[in-house]
């Protein structure tokens, strides 16, 4: 394995199937690694050396018989902890189902399966996908590869940092307000937000059923490409899963954008305060444009009350779904003397401080009295919000703009004021109230070595044109094959 | 807090909307931190969006139906072993009614 644990999935699998290394070897460095830097980095909840070591077992059985091998055999993957695997522990980072242990797979599990990927392990999450630096965990915080001081993002802050730090080829994140992306571009690496409705959410533990998606994360744009085009594809057993033609995502990877129109939000640009983040999206889009794209200016004159937006939305679908956490059927329980208590106190011990204060603005904007000024005036203006896509959509073919305000901040830095770390995705919240697919790849690196991320929208199941100009960007940005330096 | 935009009273009445239970301190935790984010989604009261009508879904979409086909449904006794306590066959919870 010689370029062990940098190699791309492409890699790995050309390794398996050629039969120069074996998919059990290939595991088993794989997890020996994430073993090794576990402590130190806390991305792996979960490792599952005997499910990893059977299903490549299986693979290198398959070789053997001579019967095809899927897109992604022998390809280590690792999973957030949100997605049901049956048999195998799946917490949401959270007290209330720390013990929970699915009797069914989620649909991207099937899928991965079916493709010969080797599932490593479960990874960190702020609890059930909630936060955006990964500190609201409750089994302990990750770090961020580049600096350990600082957060890896959130929630996918797991998935991200063991892509990031190469205890993984590949990982599925969720994104529901930015958690595959902001953590993607705070750790370095490629995720995808896919188009409502383009993965089905099947076994995805549900935060907010209006907005929830999973998403592809991986080191190159390519492999991103790969892994969605695994787990795409209409499910029945997911009612919103769209009946539409999965994408060619990888030969989307090789169209070039010659002629393509990037629109470019200016006024947002231009308000950036981080001179770092600016520059590097500033330099990524000359990039493209000297690739052949046409820039054209664009605007979203609504974003800005995205925060609001998403904030009752996303937090009033949490109050009721989570409303199924009250210590009966599965997880925690805390016995009280009656029934209501019971629900009380396990509720109580079981949520940690952020959830528990989304699920309270969750039933306060739904509550007799609050229901129209709150909820329904912020439903009324996401149509505002998606209006403005559709008006830049005539413009022109992508939207662009930073993933994030600034580069990865300190762990530590915002878990006192919430508000502070619910507006720091004020450039991710828009896209996905607008349901439309989005990107973040990397375009730069702050002065102090840190990543940056461009984020790349296009209009619903156009995720093929994200695919194009992110491999415009990754060709341009020379960033090359860098990687975590604190752990080579 | 006297112009807070919720009322301790409030918070007590959410929480127990939402089956929590939240400590003195932990309320008045809570009522501080909501006062805050309530303050800033008043930005929103700058729209008028009388005339908007609410987007509940992003991409439009019917409620699909499927064929009736008979499946087989998840095995009882492996969703009862992830119930914290259950008994002949379903899910046992503490007394609801009162028993002379």
């Amino acid at each position: 394995m010689p370029d062990f644990p940098w190699q791309s999935a492409f890699e790995i699998r050309e390794q398996v199937v050629s039969g120069a290394a074996s998919a059990v070897d290939m595991a088993r460095a794989y997890l020996h690694r994430a073993e090794a830097l576990n402590s130190t980095l806390r991305c792996f909840l979960t490792l599952d050396y005997e499910g990893a070591l059977a299903s490549a077992a299986q693979v290198d059985r398959a070789r053997r018989d001579g019967k095809d091998l899927g897109p992604l055999a022998g390809v280590p993957v690792a999973l957030k902890d949100n997605l049901c695997t049956r048999g195998l522990r799946t917490t949401c980072a959270s007290k209330i189902l720390e013990g929970y242990v699915p009797p069914y797979d989620a649909h991207v599990v099937d899928a991965l399966r079916a493709a010969g990927a080797i599932i490593l392990g479960k990874t960190n999450l702020d609890e059930f996908a909630m936060g955006s630096s990964n500190e609201n965990s409750a089994f302990g915080n990750v770090h961020n590869p580049w600096d350990l001081n600082r957060a890896p993002g959130g929630s996918s802050g797991g998935s991200a940092c063991a892509t990031a730090a190469g205890l993984t080829a590949l990982a599925l994140g969720s994104d529901t307000g930015g958690s595959v992306r902001q953590p993607a571009a705070f750790c370095g690496i490629t995720a995808i937000k896919p188009t409502y409705g383009r993965v089905s959410r099947y076994g995805l533990v549900a935060f907010a059923s209006s907005l929830d998606q999973v998403g592809p994360m991986a080191r190159s744009v390519r492999e991103a490409a790969q892994l969605l085009e695994v787990i795409a594809g209409h499910d029945p057993r997911d009612a919103t899963s769209a009946e539409r033609e999965t994408g060619a995502y990888l030969a989307a990877c090789d169209r070039g954008v010659r002629g393509l129109r990037i629109g470019v939000v200016r006024d947002l640009l231009e308000g950036l305060q981080d001179v770092d983040v600016r520059s590097a999206v500033e330099a990524a889009l000359g990039a493209l444009e000297k690739a052949g794209a046409v820039l054209v200016d664009v605007s979203l004159p609504h974003a800005d009350h995205a925060v609001s937006v998403y904030y009752l939305i996303a937090t009033a679908e949490a109050s009721s779904n989570l409303a199924r956490f009250d210590g009966i059927r599965y997880g925690l329980r805390v016995q009280g003397e009656d029934l209501a208590e019971t629900y009380t106190k396990t509720r109580a011990q079981g949520f940690g401080p952020e959830v528990r204060r989304r699920i309270m603005l969750g039933t306060y904007a739904l509550s007799a009295g609050y229901y129209d000024a709150f909820y329904l005036k912020a439903q009324r203006v996401r149509t505002l919000i998606r209006r403005d896509y559709d008006a830049a959509f005539e413009r022109c073919d992508v939207v662009c703009t930073p993933t994030t305000p600034t580069a990865a901040f300190a762990l530590g830095e915002k878990t006192s004021d919430p508000l502070q770390m619910y507006l720091a995705d004020i450039f991710t919240l828009p896209p996905s109230l607008a349901g439309v697919a989005a990107l973040s790849t990397p375009c730069g690196r702050s002065r102090d070595g840190l990543p940056i991320g461009l984020q790349l929208v296009a209009p619903p199941f156009e995720e093929e044109r994200l695919c194009t100009v992110a491999q415009a960007v990754e060709d341009t940005s020379g960033l090359g094959d860098a990687h975590p330096a604190a752990l080579a | 807090m006297a112009d807070a935009r919720i009322s301790l009273e409030q918070v007590l009445h959410v929480a127990k909307l939402a089956r929590l239970t939240l400590s003195e301190q932990e309320a008045r935790e809570m009522q501080e931190q909501l006062d805050a984010i309530l303050r800033y989604m008043e930005g929103l009261d700058t729209l008028d969006v009388s005339e908007v009508p609410p987007t509940f879904h992003s991409i439009p979409m019917l409620a699909p139906l499927r064929p009736d086909v008979p499946a087989r449904c998840s095995d009882r006794s492996e969703i009862l072993a992830q119930a914290p306590d259950s008994q002949w066959g379903g899910f046992a919870v503490p007394l609801v009614l009162e028993v002379e």
